[in-house]
């Protein structure tokens, strides 16, 4: 019992220490800040779980390195023989079995929250093309808006030819625009291969697959510009094909929204609102550069 | 425990010399060698693959090779180091020890296990000839995802291919050491009575049984969606690209079980042997064996959180991959146990085990998060990612490898290992190891997503440092080569018992082992 002992005592003290470290973790070693409510919850989730484990990790540990330390031969160690103890081995069964419970129930309220995709006051699909993000708002204010999405980043900056700028690789030419603190469903599907939507600071990360539909949420609860990537291999360029969200407040979202369906109206660039046709493959310049909308797949 | 018959000092083989003798040989010896030769050369060349990548990645920008080329670079590292080093090296294993271990002559079918290696190489020529060839390598990833594996030119047909016949392989392997454990073992071994190392391998090699043809149906079911008009995985076509990842990955998930299990044999071996002190809880670590590999065929889908599962589905793969670090935890326990008031010493095979077990038990905890639905779907296809599993595969099945080559070599040539190289190869092994993979975890949390060749200014300096670690490590590896040369050409001769506290029917024939053993049955009471 001594062992299990030692595992379980410290166990008892997590939630506290828990939300004293949450804090103090500067984010190049953690998740980035949360803005949404279930990212808010998966950072803490994740928190707890790195102490729990950090804690059984260093009680594990600790009796193994004073035995290393300890029961050596050169210092005249003499082998015990005992080879099992079945209370001892029903414990460090048992015990486990709860600390997984108690992890777990957290986690369950989180994957429900996660899944409960109802009510949306905003609905946009996003289609992952080999490589950029097509975005249509299907539902809710900006209806009708559809527009390509593509890495604004320069080749030279890419090709060392030029010195890289701040948001190197995470910058698009059109972003998807969301006011704050609304509901906004994502859906999600895809155009030729398997694409993942994906912007850390939401919780949120979807599988974009073609023929299928998915979906997903998020409630932005602070304005600001928000940055991902496509988080499934789909090709050459990959690498190449951010997510940028600005969330921005409900006045300023309801202008973008009236100049957007205004120039939609008369143009066809890369904001095009409206219509059948199928979302425009024409991209912007540095967009062109480095990620050709239709050049063939790679290997093909 | 066994008496050695006067045959067995002798050396005796007759048959072929030279090339021939190895290309027609049905020796377990023999094809271990072969096994343990052909791994390492696909480990170093999946090495140069990954340092390659390391070396582009050592900074933002493109500077080495072009997308195209880096996706290629990492497929094939992984199929290369899965397929071609991990699983060979443990197959390479279990030729060389299971008969000694258990009292038999050979391996049940020595002409199928002759069969078995010599498949590999014509399958390692395809896979890395297909560099070569117009389009190049596959560059879908290892797990070859439909429809992008569609899209791919012919290196991917090469690559299918290849997988075919490694898994014929696998599967002949399995059915030999599955009929070899069962039926050869010694009057009075028991199966309760068996070496870890025995039962592990049994376990996986059901298994392999089980999951090889899985993957085999995958893959060929994407070679028909690129050649031969069908629609498995073409929505289009009324197909759906998602049951790919469900048949792949209910391959996939017992597979790394199997690149697992036979190292927790390993280390139940080193363990005991060096604290002086029997096993701990013998009969729970057979339990655990076959908890997990039990387990290990209801979570497959913990791969696939982001593709959008309904929440019940999520929820039961959810808790079906977390129960597995209960028996994963039993394990570590009882390691820790059988150390606790031995008398220890630290040969390097004792470091590679002690090693292991740390450095593994970090890959399980970062598994238990990402078995975690939501954690998951945050670092899901990003670093973090890559870090468990390196952590798990390098830290776990390659050190179990090193520590089990290092206590197995003095039966294999008669020498002992340099022990001072040993040493070195292991603390190298180790220190640039962490300083390559833990920077990992923080850039997969910090949002840099895996697979891609170039990336966010914020990952700069971990990626840096990565890198340097990687060819630290890299480079450590070299200093195998020269322990196992040195110790094949010589050095201090090995006794039968080559370690003070081991225990088991290899230690009781000479060192080197003869070339035929137990023709006689030993008899275990
Ligand atoms: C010298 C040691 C090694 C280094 C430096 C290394 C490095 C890497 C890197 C940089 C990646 C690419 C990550 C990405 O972009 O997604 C990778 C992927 C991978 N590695 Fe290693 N690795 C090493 C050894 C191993 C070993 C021994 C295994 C054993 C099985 C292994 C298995 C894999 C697998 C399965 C992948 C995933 C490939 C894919 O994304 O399709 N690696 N490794
Ligand atoms: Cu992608
Ligand atoms: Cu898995």
């Amino acid at each position: 019992m001594r062992l299990a002992g030692r595992v379980a005592a410290p166990v008892i003290l997590l939630p506290v220490a828990s939300a004293a470290v949450a804090q103090s973790i500067p984010s190049k070693f953690n998740l980035p800040p949360p803005v949404t409510p279930i990212g808010a919850q998966i950072y803490d989730l994740h928190n707890l779980m790195l102490i729990i484990c950090l804690v059984i990790f260093v009680a594990v540990f600790g009796v193994m390195f004073w035995a290393v330390f300890r029961h050596r031969k050169s210092r005249g160690a003499v082998a015990a023989n005992f080879h099992e103890n079945t209370s001892v081995e029903i414990a460090w069964t048992i015990i486990p079995v709860f600390i997984l419970l108690g992890m777990a129930w957290p986690a369950t309220k989180t994957v429900l929250d996660m899944k409960n995709t109802a009510d949306p006051d905003i609905t946009i699909k996003a289609t992952g093309y080999q490589w950029k993000w097509g975005y249509d708002y299907l539902q809710g204010e900006g209806q009708g808006i559809r527009f390509v999405s593509n890495l604004s980043t320069p080749r030279d900056q890419i090709e060392g030819a030029a010195p890289k700028g701040e948001h190197y690789l995470l910058e698009v030419d059109n972003p998807l625009v969301v006011p704050v603190g609304k509901r906004i469903r994502v859906l999600t599907t895809a155009n030729d291969v398997i694409h993942s939507w994906w912007v850390p600071a939401f919780g949120v990360k979807q599988d974009a697959i073609p023929g299928f539909i998915r979906d997903a949420w998020f409630r932005a609860d602070t304005e600001g510009v928000y940055r991902g990537n496509c988080a499934e291999l789909c090709g050459r360029d990959h690498g190449f094909m951010p997510v940028e969200v600005h969330v921005v407040s409900q006045q300023a979202y309801t202008e973008w929204v009236a100049r957007q369906l205004a120039a939609g109206a008369a143009s066809d660039t890369g904001a095009t609102a409206q219509g059948a046709t199928p979302v425009p493959a024409a991209p912007t310049e540095g967009a062109a550069q480095s990620a050709p909308a239709n050049a063939a797949p790679a290997g093909n | 425990m066994a008496a050695v018959t006067p045959d067995q000092l002798h050396d005796h083989h007759h048959g072929p010399t030279g090339l021939m003798r190895w290309i027609t040989t049905t020796n377990h010896k023999d094809i271990g060698t072969m096994y343990l030769i052909f791994a390492f050369v696909m480990f170093l060349s999946g090495g140069v693959l990954a340092l390659t990548i390391r070396a582009e990645l050592f900074q933002p920008g493109l500077q080495i090779v072009q997308p195209e080329f880096f996706n290629q670079l990492t497929t094939m590292h992984g199929l290369v180091m899965i397929f071609g080093a991990i699983m060979p090296a443990f197959v390479g294993f279990a030729n060389w020890q299971i008969p000694l271990m258990i009292g038999a002559s050979d391996m049940a079918f020595a002409r199928m296990n002759n069969w078995s290696f010599w498949l590999l190489p014509p399958a390692a020529i395809l896979l890395i000839g297909s560099f070569f060839v117009p389009g190049g390598a596959t560059a879908a990833g290892w797990t070859m995802y439909a429809p992008l594996s569609v899209q791919m030119g012919i290196g991917q047909d090469m690559a299918i291919f290849a997988v075919h016949i490694m898994g014929v392989s696998s599967i002949m392997g399995a059915i030999n050491i599955v009929v070899t454990v069962l039926n050869m073992r010694a009057p009075g071994m028991k199966l309760m009575k068996m070496p870890l190392f025995c039962w592990a391998w049994l376990i996986t090699a059901y298994l392999l049984i089980a999951v090889m043809p899985v993957l085999a149906g995958a893959v060929t079911m994407v070679l028909t969606d690129r050649h031969f008009g069908t629609s498995f995985f073409n929505a289009a076509g009324g197909g759906d690209p998602v049951m790919y990842q469900h048949i792949f990955w209910f391959f996939g998930h017992p597979e790394v079980y199997i690149m697992i299990l036979p190292a927790f044999g390993i280390i139940s071996h080193i363990i005991p042997t060096f604290a002086r002190k029997p096993l701990f809880g013998y009969a729970s670590m057979v339990y655990a064996l076959a908890a997990i590999a039990i387990l290990s065929f209801s979570v497959w889908a913990h791969h696939m959180f982001t593709t959008g599962m309904p929440a019940v589905g999520q929820l039961f793969f959810m808790y079906a991959t977390m129960l597995i670090a209960v028996p994963t935890g039993v394990k570590v326990f009882n390691w820790t146990a059988t150390m606790w008031r031995g008398s220890m010493s630290f040969e390097p095979p004792m470091l590679w085990a002690v090693g292991f077990i740390l450095v593994f038990t970090i890959g399980g905890f970062t598994g238990l998060i990402v078995a975690v639905a939501p954690i998951d779907i945050q670092v899901q296809d990003t670093y973090y990612v890559v870090a468990h599993f390196h952590y798990v595969l390098v830290a776990g099945s390659l050190f179990a490898l090193f520590g089990g080559a290092y206590y197995w070599l003095p039966k294999w040539t008669g020498h002992m290992p340099d022990e001072r190289l040993g040493k070195i190869h292991f603390w190298c092994s180790m220190v640039f190891f962490n300083i390559a993979f833990f920077p990992m975890h923080f850039l997969g949390l910090a949002g840099m997503p895996r697979r891609i060749p170039d990336y966010a200014l914020q990952f700069a300096d971990f990626n840096m440092l990565a890198t340097i670690g990687a060819f630290g490590f890299g480079l450590s590896q070299l200093i195998f080569i020269v322990v196992a040369v040195k110790c094949v050409r010589g050095g201090a001769k090995a006794s039968a018992r080559a370690w003070e506290g081991a225990d088991g029917l290899e230690w009781t024939v000479p060192s080197p082992a003869p070339y035929h053993t137990f023709e006689e049955a030993p008899v275990v009471r």
